[in-house]
């Protein structure tokens, strides 16, 4: 028994298998070998292993985001029988005498090129595809133990540090926890572990190399604790403490259903934030009673072109039409040097948080903002959307967005294609833009505050910076003064005003928003119903 | 050797999961089954080559069936694509 201690940022308590992530490798070298047959039966195991890895997340896939969006892994096995392609991997193998590893990567990069340089968004997308499944199987020739994260049982994650892309592509269902080396409190890793509902500690001083994937271990989300190898004693003690918890949360799912109303009968919209399409599933279990803030990003990461307008469209449709007719706020591409795409081609900078991102890209580069707008616009006519616009700090940038929406609009209109132009708001998220709200309040239809962004530039603290911890007060006056000011700004103009921030979340302000008159809170689904029980013993 | 022509419908064009299907289907016979487009061609019975020639939605292509099942094949091929795509 090993005990660990680190900074717990979700509460919970999980008892299970590890699966260590070695920072990704996908440099493959090139290994010669005297014995191709072999090699080539190698590949024919990672194959099968690949269609059966496959099946299983097609069939996962197809309970929890239906069967239109899983259709991508029924592809991938399609791609994986494909004749050329294992002919390819085979001649490499024969002809250059060369491993497994090494030939997959040279096929997959070959015909993954094949698809980037067609003259088809829909099909250079494909070359995505095709690297995902030569990853697969590189990763299964290898034995890599991140492969394992969709053939196994449910596990606790152990990281050196988690990525947005990373975190976006894990199957969220089989992860119990989250334990990383690395990361503060605000960091991806924290933000995924309050949306998923799981515990999770960071700043653990682990050795991932010398622990090995499957070894039987106890995160203490309470105690801040990861208990590696533990005693039978303590194994029976956590199993209890787990029951217990269930029955907590079984109590919680009774208020599903029920209105978000104080006893006197003030209505609070609780909403809920989430970055991906595959996590709705989140937001319907836990009854949000629409999506406050949809992080666009995930269709620009992770990818290697810009996604196209079919793309995006389909994507945002989808939401909506899973949503039914619930309010779907969308917010427009924030993307900067710290989420970086490389197809974007952006420097690297010193201060990503203060540098050239968000609406900025968008107003500098106005076609990849006007590509993204095109596709809401005419998503929304299925559906009850609301756009809104990151990092606004002055009305000029407001004016500079509309008359983009002007021109998009006239195309519309010069085409005939049918749109329809959502509820437009501005997220609040720097000093400027609060200390202007009465004015931006006259030109747009909400406001949300993004009191993640706020508050690292109100109190000049990096969020990413783990040895500020210490002096980062999330309930710091000032951030509670400019809540209070944008809400009585969007009120005087007849506008409503929400938090979609990590503290919209924090119970022990609800009662405080509520009285500022606040009219929506998103948070993580994971919050929606603690949120609820909260707002309905208020007075 | 037996062929048609056939303008496709989809408004993505030949994507990946109907060219899959078509794939399955056209395995499904023993006659070499050819598809061109704009004077590219694709055995049917291999995805990625298939998808390479990037067909889109109004194209056109010409499908060639060769062999003792030509008629069948030709037949179920059509039947495939006014189906799906």
């Amino acid at each position: 028994m090993r005990e660990f201690a680190g900074k717990s940022v979700y509460k919970g308590i999980v008892l299970g298998p590890v699966i260590v992530l070695k920072k990704n490798d996908y440099r493959v070298k090139r290994e010669k070998t005297d014995d191709a047959e072999a090699e080539i039966r190698r590949v024919e195991g990672a194959v099968a292993q690949a269609q059966a890895q496959l099946q299983k997340l097609y069939e996962k896939a197809v309970k929890e985001v239906g069967e239109a969006s899983a259709a991508i892994f029924e592809v991938h096995q399609m791609l994986l029988e494909d004749e050329d392609f294992q002919e390819a991997v085979n001649n490499t193998i024969r002809n250059e005498g060369v491993k497994a590893e090494y030939a997959v990567a040279v096929t997959g990069d070959n015909f993954s090129e094949v698809f980037e340089g067609m003259d088809d968004e829909y099909m250079k997308a494909r070359a995505a595809d095709i690297r995902d499944i030569s990853n697969r199987l590189i990763g299964n020739l290898t034995g890599r133990a991140e492969e394992d994260l969709d053939a196994a049982g449910p596990a606790i994650i152990l990281a050196d540090d988690l990525s947005p892309s990373e975190t976006v592509q894990m199957d969220k269902k089989k992860i119990l926890a989250l334990v990383t080396v690395r990361g503060s409190a605000n960091s991806h890793t924290a933000i995924l572990a309050r949306m998923m509902n799981i515990p999770a500690l960071i700043g653990v001083p682990l050795d991932l190399e010398e622990i090995c994937t499957g070894t039987e271990a106890i995160v203490d989300g309470y105690g801040g604790k990861l208990i590696l190898q533990p005693s039978l004693e303590l194994k029976e003690e956590t199993e209890k403490k787990i029951q217990d918890e269930r029955e907590k949360l079984q109590l919680l799912h009774e208020l599903k259903g029920k209105k978000t109303v104080t006893k006197s009968g003030r209505k609070i919209h609780l909403f809920a934030n989430i970055g991906s399409v595959s996590d709705i599933g989140y937001v319907l279990e836990n009854d949000a009673e629409g999506i406050g803030l949809f992080r666009s990003e995930f269709l620009y990461l992770g990818k290697t072109a810009l996604p196209s307008e079919e793309e995006q469209f389909n994507a945002y449709r989808q939401v909506l039409q899973m949503m039914g007719g619930r309010k779907v706020i969308i917010r427009t591409l924030d993307i900067g040097a710290d989420k970086q795409a490389d197809y974007l081609n952006l420097d690297k900078e010193a201060n990503p948080a203060m540098g050239y991102r968000a609406i900025r890209i968008c107003l500098k580069q106005p076609d990849i903002f006007k590509t993204q707008l095109r596709a809401l616009f005419r998503a929304a006519l299925y559906g009850n959307l609301a756009v809104m616009y990151p990092m606004i700090i002055s009305a000029d940038e407001v004016k500079k967005i509309y008359e983009i929406v002007d021109e998009v609009k006239k195309e519309f209109e010069e085409t005939g294609i049918p749109y329809r132009i959502p509820e437009q708001g501005v997220m609040i998220e720097t000093p400027a833009a609060v200390m202007i709200s009465d004015e931006l309040a006259q030109m747009v239809d909400f406001f949300s505050i993004g009191t993640n962004d706020l508050t690292q530039y109100t109190l000049a603290i990096d969020r990413q910076n783990e040895k500020l911890d210490d002096f980062y007060d999330a309930h710091h006056p000032a951030i509670l003064r400019m809540i209070r000011m944008v809400t009585d700004n969007a009120h005087k103009h007849g506008k409503w005003a929400g938090i979609c921030g990590e503290l919209g979340a924090d119970l022990e302000l609800t009662e405080e928003f509520v009285k500022m008159g606040l009219d929506e809170l998103s948070v993580a689904p994971s919050m929606i119903l603690r949120i609820r029980k909260k707002i309905t013993e208020m007075d | 050797m037996k062929k048609f022509d056939y303008v496709i419908k989809d408004e993505i064009g030949i994507h990946a999961r109907p060219a899959g299907l078509l794939v399955k289907e056209a395995k499904k016979y023993e006659s070499k089954i050819v598809i061109t487009k704009d004077g590219k061609s694709a055995e049917a019975t291999k995805l990625i080559a298939v998808m390479s020639l990037g067909v889109k939605c109004g194209q056109t292509i010409t499908v060639e069936a060769t062999g003792p099942d030509e008629d069948a094949a030709c037949e179920g091929i059509e039947k495939f694509l006014s189906e799906h795509l």
